[in-house]
């Protein structure tokens, strides 16, 4: 027993001095959930924070402003011998056509820097597209139409919203005579925002309402077929050699050891090795998917071989026992039973190395993928950009319009990514087997 | 005329071998009924003669296309008319040279085009003509001669299977050591360019300057010519930078991972977990635009508000925006270690009437320490490696500064600057890039390997 107290105080014991604490511990205790619940909910923030940033700046760019004029396709000024030749009707002067339709609908306006006002509400591209209209229908030719025409990127932003309409006139970049006038045409229904097709079917321009992604998306196609086409059989071959046949000795540690640094080697490095290696040594030509898919399966390589040797090593040893048993070689238990038990793991890694190297951007700017390239590429070894380069070209332009386009192409991108995760996480529930 | 053509035409010769080889070995046991007498099955034969096709020709045709070009050249110079070459440098002759094989190829030509050129250029498209014919040929005369040869060794005792397996070997072999292969490529490309650059600036200077300036001239006398190679103030941007990501990330991860894995109901962990690692799927250069165009205007305007100047490209907002890309990355890490801290552990503290915020802190993390900071020196690396973020948010102007409102510029930013302009390829300027690459590369190398033995050792202690 203890010692009774002398002093005749109450005896303290250690109950008391725990209980006595426990106020105080337990509000340390709430204190301390709050603090990890507040960094989870800030962690889940940034995440819509991001994505609301992104949509909010990029929903706008699926629609594009067209402006209606009534056009009369005169043939004196696009087939003056009216021979329909299609040569004739390809060089004629179609912005004479729009300035004479301004001329029409707005008679008053004759100061020379006025009528230039006029003419650049239309987008540089608008004569082009009068030009591919005849060229469809040389029917036209002599006839008046109501023709939607493209309307110029200021307009646009003008019409969506993105310039204050407000402001004092010398901050703005419309001025307040072409607000008037595009007053006046919205109030006579003549403007118009339609779905932006050419963001789609265009290549890159200098113009935002001219710019499309079509050329960057078909670039990083083809360098992604390819990409696919080296490191997925390198990567596979690589692992089951590293996880089923390699002796273990120093040269397979050396390999291993190498293969976990390399995945996390920073990405600008291997655009040095890309340029001084496949550029410089082999002369791989620059800026095509050929030299960026050699750049980006390097990169690719340890991510495949971990993920397939991570499938290989779920398939049990049974099963190469079974194989054995009954006769098979190696490379027959490999390739007959265990590399298509372990597929479906090796394909979930693939895509996953494959959206990786989709957002890759920083070793493409060295081996020349920022060239400006307006030419949908049609082959491996054209000249070509990628996607995510694409947004950080158009992320540089000073152009209003070109904040839209490029969150609508970093949506585009964002929504492979998630196909493609989701993909891999589909994948993994339909065929995953827990032995 | 493609060699994609011819690299269509090789496979399907391969698949033609490899049908005969197959008719050839069962007619050659006499029948399929006889098939017992072949030593291997009989599509071992037929890949025996669609290997013997493919790979002799396929090599000679990687040779080929890497060294005709090199050839090519070297009979165009030595055929060169003397009126063309009189008077020209070496570099003016290769000018030429690359004017004559953009005349050939019908391209746009720099220079103006004179009879004499047009007729080497012409020459040139001859040879190349013949060139590539006398590829193809070479090549489908070895495919043909190789599936000849594979016909004639076509017996019921050849042992086709293990033949076949051989060279599967031999093929998986040289896969699994490309990984080696691509690290000594870097390391020799980096060190070698980084070497010369040394030659010329001093490693002193270079790590030790703290003026940074790459500018060089077009002409030696021209003002300014020497560039300055002080590398200093890209460190100390790079620094500070990564500084405010880990200030940023390591507290939101690490508190995270905590809360996840010890608090949060199972619903509640299953849906956030996911959303979180959806930060380090998004591309950087997302994040890079980010950070240019909603962060740093932000920051800007907060600042100006309180009275501080803020730099429109400041270290704070790249340091941010990169710190969220970061967060993930030392979530799931340190996730993955308190995971791996046996429950004995923490029902022993329970036991003795902790709560759990202290077993937290005086159990799981002392014993998860190591597993963390190998993970957060993970990060660390991924910080200091990490590019778009910086290219698009932080500036380019090398300021030796500790403010983190101004703009500071990084190693990332610099080799990516050097290497996109229109640049000799032995300039100082690109050679400076290799010579920041191998630092970075150095560094990187030293934080991974740190980290990853840490991590490996801890794991060990638990297993």
């Amino acid at each position: 027993m203890n010692k009774p107290s002398s002093a005749g105080a109450p005896p303290r014991r250690a109950i008391d001095i725990v209980n006595a604490s426990l106020k105080r511990r337990y509000a340390r205790e709430r204190r301390f959930r709050l603090i990890g619940l507040t960094a989870v909910v800030m962690g889940l923030l940034f995440v819509a924070l991001l994505f609301a940033d992104i949509i909010g700046k990029g929903h706008t760019a699926f629609q594009q402003t067209y402006i209606q004029l009534p056009l009369t396709f005169d043939a004196g000024l696009i087939d003056p011998k009216g021979t329909r030749d299609p040569e004739t009707l390809r060089s004629a002067n179609y912005n004479a056509l729009i300035r004479a339709a301004l001329r029409d609908v707005y008679p008053d306006v004759t100061e020379r820097r006025d009528i230039r006002a006029l003419g650049s509400m239309f987008s540089v591209g608008a004569p082009s597209q009068l030009r591919d209209r005849i060229l469809a229908n040389p029917d036209l030719i002599g006839t008046t139409q109501e023709v939607w025409l493209l309307a110029d990127d200021d307009i646009d932003m003008l019409i969506k919203g993105y310039i204050d309409r407000d402001l004092p006139e010398s901050e703005r970049r419309v001025k307040d005579r072409t607000v008037e006038w595009v007053e006046r045409l919205e109030a006579e229904g003549r403007i118009e925002k339609r779905f932006n097709t050419i963001f789609f079917t265009h290549g890159t321009s200098r113009e935002p309402e001219l710019a499309g992604i079509a050329g960057a998306l078909m670039g990083t196609f083809y360098t992604l077929v390819l990409t696919l086409l080296l490191s997925f059989p390198i990567g596979v071959g690589a692992a089951v050699y590293l996880e089923e046949f390699a002796p273990r000795n120093r040269w397979t540690d050396l390999i291993e050891v190498n293969i976990n640094n390399l995945a996390a080697v920073p990405s600008v490095i291997f655009g040095l090795l890309g340029l001084a290696v496949f550029i410089g040594l082999f002369g791989v030509p620059r800026s095509t998917p050929l030299v960026a898919s050699l750049v980006l399966s390097l990169m690719t390589l340890p991510i495949m071989i971990i993920a397939s040797r991570a499938a290989l090593k779920s398939v049990p040893p049974s099963i190469r026992e079974a194989a054995l048993g009954v006769g098979a070689s190696p490379l027959q238990t490999q390739f007959h039973h265990v590399l298509p038990l372990a597929m479906p793991g090796m394909l979930t890694g693939a895509i996953i190395g494959m959206a990786h190297a989709l957002g890759e951007t920083a070793p493409l700017l060295m081996i020349g993928m920022i060239a400006f390239i307006v030419d949908i590429p049609s082959g491996f070894t054209d000249a070509a950009t990628v996607l995510p380069v694409q947004i950080f070209l158009w992320a540089d332009s000073p152009e209003r319009a070109f904040v839209e386009r490029t969150s609508a192409a970093i949506m585009v991108l964002l929504a492979f990514l998630i196909l493609m995760n989701l993909a891999a996480v589909l994948l993994r529930r339909r065929f995953e087997r827990r032995w | 005329m493609h060699s994609s053509t011819l690299l269509i035409l090789l496979l399907g010769l391969m698949a033609l071998a490899y049908h005969f080889g197959r008719k050839r070995a069962i007619s050659s046991a006499g029948g399929i009924a006889r098939i017992n007498t072949l030593h291997s099955l009989p599509a071992y034969y037929g890949l025996y003669a669609a290997l013997w096709a493919g790979i002799p020709a396929m090599l000679l045709m990687a040779l080929w296309s890497g060294f005709q070009n090199e050839i090519l050249i070297a009979i165009l110079k030595s055929e060169l008319p003397p009126s063309l070459m009189d008077g020209l440098s070496t570099g003016q002759v290769g000018l030429m040279v690359n004017d004559i094989e953009n005349l050939a190829s019908g391209a746009i030509v720099s220079g103006s085009v004179t009879p004499e050129m047009q007729a080497v250029a012409d020459r040139y498209a001859q040879l190349q003509r013949f060139a590539d014919w006398a590829m193809w040929l070479a090549v489908l005369a070895i495919a043909v001669g190789g599936m000849g040869y594979a016909w004639s060794r076509t017996q019921p005792r050849m042992r086709a299977r293990n033949r076949v397996e051989n060279i599967f070997m031999v093929i998986l072999v040289v896969f699994s050591s490309i990984a080696i292969l691509t690290t000594l490529g870097i390391v020799l490309s980096v060190l070698f360019e980084s070497l010369r650059f040394f030659q010329s600036i001093s490693p002193l200077e270079f790590f030790f300057g703290t003026l940074w300036s790459p500018q060089t001239a077009l002409r030696a006398d021209q003002v300014g010519a020497s560039g300055a190679f002080g590398a200093v103030p890209l460190f100390t941007g790079t620094l500070m930078v990564s500084a405010i990501a880990m200030l940023v990330a390591v507290p939101i991860g690490l508190m995270s991972a905590i809360y996840l894995s010890e608090y949060a109901p199972r619903r509640v962990r299953s849906l956030a977990k996911p959303t979180l690692e959806i930060l380090a799927g998004v591309p950087t250069v997302v994040y890079g635009f980010f950070a240019a165009l909603s962060v740093a205007p932000l920051i800007r305007e907060l600042g100006m508000s309180m009275g501080f100047s803020v730099a429109s490209e400041s270290a704070l907002a790249a340091g941010l925006v990169m710190g969220i890309m970061i967060i993930p990355f030392v979530s799931s890490l340190s996730e993955d270690v308190i995971n791996a801290v046996p429950q004995a552990m923490r029902d022993g503290s329970y036991a003795l009437g902790a709560t759990q915020s202290e077993t937290i802190w005086r159990v799981i993390i002392p014993a998860a320490l190591p597993g963390i900071v190998g993970g957060i020196l993970l990060a660390v690396s991924r910080a200091i490696g990490e590019t778009m973020i910086v290219v698009m948010a932080a500036g380019l102007a090398a300021n030796l500064t500790a403010n983190p409102l101004d703009s500071v510029t990084t190693v990332t930013v610099q080799i990516v600057t050097l290497l996109t302009g229109d640049q000799e390829f032995d300039s100082p300027k690109t050679m400076a890039a290799f010579a920041l690459g191998l630092t970075l590369f150095a560094v990187t190398l030293t934080l991974n390997v740190i980290a990853l033995h840490i991590v490996r050792k801890y794991r060990e202690q638990y297993e």
